[in-house]
């Protein structure tokens, strides 16, 4: 439960343990890397394409170059190695070339004394642009020309596609697809744009070595992918890069992709000076990824008894101008379709398609997001068919161990689907709060618009469930390196490098916990998140960080303890350091024509939730206020409980957020809510309390028994939130976000 | 950056910097800096000029200083004076954004959002514009004179809005997509003045300028409908024109009821 009082810290594993960055981040002094500064720093800037789709004739750097305190302008023909990057195919270009694919595509850099003179010179170079008929509609993309001749993404194990602008597809056929029955539901879903509007704008310092090679400190979440990208770019050896975490201001996916890493070493190697980059507000909307919006054709059939006999869907999502991780997200989409139920007949199509639309990658929730909430509102659908309560229809189905996935893979580890529906439905839900009240606490909240005229209440339910770990055969490891020495006092002690990202999500802190618990030791450090003193942690994405993080360190405490007892005592100045990298089960990849497993499992591990949302919705004016969230969350084993509620309540803003208001909205490929008066977040007034409650059904391969946390709240809270709008509006809803013109029925 | 301490040298500053752009809490004035869309020649800070910061009520007149905070209408004795102007303060922003802007700042800004102004629309208040050459005053209702223009000449600075309060039953409402902090999609002030025997409303972000509707109390069963019809909204990226119309008739109806209670 969330109101679970704190215990005295001892930094064991399962203690509850405060913050490190709490105190600061709260009273304002935590150094984000926005914060970042150094002796002689010049600031870099970034020009951006005006044109969603756009042909390059000419760019004439004259004027700017002339421009007060100006150190560098630097296009395409400046990238000293490979011209083009990306997180999985490089076809994303470092600085455009000869065509732009997307509103704010970066065209060239320029290095300056001040950011305004950077930015006022960036305004002087002409570029001669030749507009193009941007591709926007990701239905019709698949007939148009296609945006990269030479389709990247094809030819690595995916299904053949050769429709133009596919980035992948991939359909997974599983029992017999064709079987009817008792009754049939179908239904359209769409999703709109959602972005990771995390506050710390993309940031960071790139700092020259003197001898050719580069330091950046960067807000990031996988520090060795950056590098391991920045590298051949500036026709650089993967040594001579080295990248450091800076202060993030947070992540969700959203800084997967690279930002100012390669465009800020430019201009540092080009100047030999420091060179800082900070994106602004509206920089930072066209400048990252977002969550690919996606339209669900799906149909359910079942039996009168409400087992589940065939599930049939098509998922379209838009991938936008490049790659980023959209293949991975396409997939992930296909795996998770059908929510955490058993079903034995299956046909999952998943497709994304390259446009002139904002670039998508990954966010918190991965695909998942999508089709939960197209799932769940047929689910809620097919209970109302049946007259079957909605929980009772998802207990039916619910997915158990020794169950199999549309996939063929069998479910060996934990799954405790039943579980956490039983435990949320059991959360008591609080009784209307009695009339008249506060105006803020209605619909409309401050604006008050109303003192209980047009107001229904609503209850609604659902269940989402994803994976945990990189899937699909990635190579997915984690290093830690620890360090035991005798400190000033003669006391022993440790020092722990791992590069996992601390991107808000509290890793740092769970590595102490391990390492503190491994070693049995109170004096424990940690070292910098960087590339140059230890391996690769991978990614602070897909709920996978405290698991291998977790994993790595206790392999490396438990050899640097064995070590220590081989050698009976540490000596002054002696002392062991050694690097241990840890790996999950392998996955294998899917095979590319009938989405069916090619080995023991595609995915590693599972992790669902669910969740109770109360609204009361103003069905005259279209407001909303959610009064209430009831959740029950399976997470193996709560490492630091109060970390995982912040994790619980944290993602399920985010999903309402989806839910009710947070869409990037574009007009022919170009977005016109790029700041945060257009593009909402809910306030406090908009998010209320959480009631965790918090299901430990240890997982078999992960250390300690942990599940990852992060992403099942925000995968079931956008459908959950949106089953309760349902029941107090009577509307079908099919959209998310809802806007007051879908409740209204304007 | 100019920084007058009494308003006489801050009209002197502003008639010798014609293109001096003024700025009190700066919630809109910094808004427009940071996204590069302004770039005056020279900001005029009038945060240090007392006289702009002080309200009076004399001879029935309430006379708000331009540089009266919205958490001072909201929290002070003003709120009881005029109440729809209060309710209208505590829809602005967070408590930070109350805490800093102004009422002359958003006569200034001029925005056909402008929170403050439906609530005074209604209240028939008029506007005190200073200069070097003198004082003038005029209706609120010819200050605004087109989305994010006034009627202020590039020597005056706006120093008050002077309003007699009615004292008849009013209220203030704010339609937003989520719960606190929005720019209106639209917005509604409405007063019941039975002393005249008149209903009147005004409503925001539904036409180039903030609307004014006004009817015998006699037609309170069509003045929704009067509301809804005399809105002149758009399609933009905060909402449909449809909604807007829709919800305006539904704000209408509901503060008239409150009002007539």
């Amino acid at each position: 439960m969330t109101s679970a009082a704190p215990r005295l810290v001892s930094g064991r594993i399962g203690d509850v343990v405060a913050r490190a960055d709490g105190g600061p981040k709260v009273k304002g002094e935590f150094a984000y890397a926005s914060d970042l500064s150094a002796a002689g720093m010049l600031w870099g800037h970034t020009l951006r394409s005006p044109f969603a789709h756009a042909r390059i004739r000419s760019i004439d750097l004259t004027a700017a170059l002339t421009m007060p305190g100006i150190h560098a302008v630097l296009t395409h023909g400046d990238v000293p190695g490979q011209k083009c990057y990306g997180l999985e195919f490089a076809d994303q270009p470092v600085l455009a070339i000869d065509r732009v694919r997307y509103f704010g595509e970066a065209v060239a850099l320029v290095a300056a004394e001040h950011p305004e003179q950077a930015r006022r010179a960036a305004e002087r170079i002409v570029v001669d642009y030749e507009p193009l008929e941007p591709v926007v509609d990701a239905e019709r993309a698949v007939e148009q020309d296609p945006l990269h001749p030479d389709a990247p993404t094809m030819g690595h194990g995916y299904r053949r596609d050769p429709r133009p602008n596919v980035v992948r597809s991939i359909v997974i056929r599983h029992g017999d697809p064709n079987v009817e029955g008792d009754v049939a539901i179908s239904g359209v879903y769409d999703v709109g744009i959602q972005d990771q509007a995390f506050l710390g704008p993309e940031s960071g310092l790139a700092v020259p070595d003197g001898e050719g090679g580069i330091d950046v400190y960067v807000a990031t979440q996988w520090l060795h992918v950056d590098r391991d990208q920045v590298a051949p770019c500036l026709d650089l050896r993967p040594e001579q890069v080295r990248i450091h975490l800076a202060g993030v201001g947070g992540a969700f996916g959203g800084r997967e992709d690279l930002s100012i890493q390669i465009h800020g070493a430019m201009l540092a190697l080009h100047t030999g000076r420091p060179v800082k980059m900070v994106y602004s507000r509206e920089e930072s909307f066209v400048g990252h990824v977002h969550r690919h919006p996606a339209r669900i054709w799906a149909e359910h059939r079942a039996n009168r008894d409400g087992k589940l006999v065939c599930v049939r869907m098509r998922i379209l999502l838009d991938g936008g101008a490049y790659a980023s991780s959209s293949t991975a997200v396409t997939s992930n989409a296909a795996s998770f379709a059908c929510g955490p139920y058993a079903v034995e007949n299956a046909l999952i199509e998943s497709t994304c398609v390259y446009t002139n639309n904002p670039p998508c990658g990954a966010m918190r929730g991965f695909g998942a997001v999508q089709t939960c909430f197209a799932a769940e509102a047929q689910m809620d659908r097919l209970a109302a068919e049946l007259a079957l309560d909605p929980v009772e229809l998802r207990l039916r189905n619910a997915l158990a161990p020794g169950d199999v996935l549309p996939t063929g893979q069998r479910v060996t580890g934990s799954m405790p689907v039943a579980e956490v529906i039983r435990r949320c439905a059991a959360l008591p839900v609080p009784e209307p709060e009695a009339l008249p009240r506060d105006p803020i606490r209605l619909p409309g909240g401050a604006g008050n618009v109303t003192r209980g005229q047009g107001v229904s209440r609503g209850v609604g339910f659902a269940v989402g469930f994803k994976n945990i770990c990189y899937s699909e055969g990635f190579d997915d490891f984690t290093a830690a390196r620890v360090r035991l020495f005798l400190d000033a006092r003669g006391e022993l002690a440790a020092e722990v490098h791992c590069a996992a990202a601390e991107v808000g999500q509290g890793v740092t802190g769970v590595i102490a916990q391990v390492a503190r618990t491994e070693l049995e030791l109170d004096e424990v450090t940690l070292a910098p998140h960087t590339t140059a003193t230890v391996g690769s942690a991978g990614s602070a994405s897909a709920s996978r960080m405290t698991w291998m993080a977790a994993g790595a360190v206790q392999l490396a405490c438990r050899a640097a303890k064995a070590e220590l007892e081989r050698r009976g005592e540490l000596g002054a100045g002696d002392e062991i350091d050694l690097e241990r990298v840890y790996r999950h089960e392998r996955t294998t990849p899917l095979d590319p024509e009938t989405g069916q497993i090619t080995g023991e499992r595609a995915h590693v591990a599972f992790a669902c939730a669910a969740m109770r949302v109360v609204v009361e919705t103003d069905v005259e004016l279209g407001l909303t206020r959610v009064v209430w969230i009831g959740t029950a969350q399976d997470v193996g084993k709560a490492l630091n409980p109060q970390a995982v509620t912040g994790q619980i309540e944290g993602g399920t803003a985010q999903g309402l957020g989806l839910a009710l208001m947070e869409e990037i909205r574009t007009s022919d490929g170009l977005i016109t809510n790029a700041s945060f008066t257009d593009y909402l977040l809910p306030t406090a007034l908009d998010m209320p309390p959480v009631v965790s409650d918090l299901v430990e059904d240890p997982e078999p391969g992960a250390p300690y028994g942990l599940k990852g946390v992060g992403e099942p709240p925000t995968v079931v809270s956008t459908a959950a939130v949106v089953s309760a709008l349902r029941a107090a509006t009577g509307r079908a809803l099919t959209r998310v976000p809802v806007r007051p013109d879908d409740i209204v029925g304007l | 950056m100019l920084t007058p301490r009494s308003l006489d040298e801050a009209l002197a500053l502003k008639a010798e910097h014609p293109g001096a752009l003024p700025v009190e809490g700066g919630t809109d004035v910094l808004v427009e800096l940071n996204f590069d869309r302004r770039r005056p020649d020279a900001i005029l800070n009038l945060n240090e000029v007392p006289e702009l910061k002080v309200w009076a009520r004399e001879e029935g007149i309430l006379r708000l200083g331009a540089g009266v905070t919205y958490t001072e209408i909201l929290h002070g004795p003003v709120a009881a004076l005029q109440p729809a102007l209060a309710e209208a303060s505590r829809t602005v922003g967070s408590p930070q954004i109350r805490n800093r802007g102004t009422l002359g700042g958003n006569l200034g800004t001029a925005s056909p959002a402008g929170d403050a102004l439906p609530p005074l629309l209604v209240e028939g208040a008029e506007v005190e514009l200073a200069s070097v050459r003198g004082v003038r005053t005029m209706p609120l209702r010819e200050f605004l004179v087109g989305p994010k223009r006034n009627a202020l000449e590039p020597d005056e600075l706006i120093s008050a809005v002077l309003v007699r309060p009615s004292g008849a039953p009013q209220t203030f409402m704010k339609v937003g997509p989520r719960n606190a902090m929005v720019i209106a999609v639209v917005s509604l002030a409405l007063s019941a003045d039975r002393e005249r025997g008149e209903l009147r409303a005004s409503f925001g972000s539904a036409g180039p300028v903030p609307g004014f509707v006004t009817a015998p109390i006699a037609e309170r069963e069509s003045f929704a409908e009067q509301v809804a019809e005399a809105a002149t909204p758009i399609d933009d990226v905060r909402g449909t024109a449809a909604y807007r119309r829709h919800a305006l008739r539904v704000l209408a109806g509901r503060a008239l009821e409150r009002c007539l209670a």
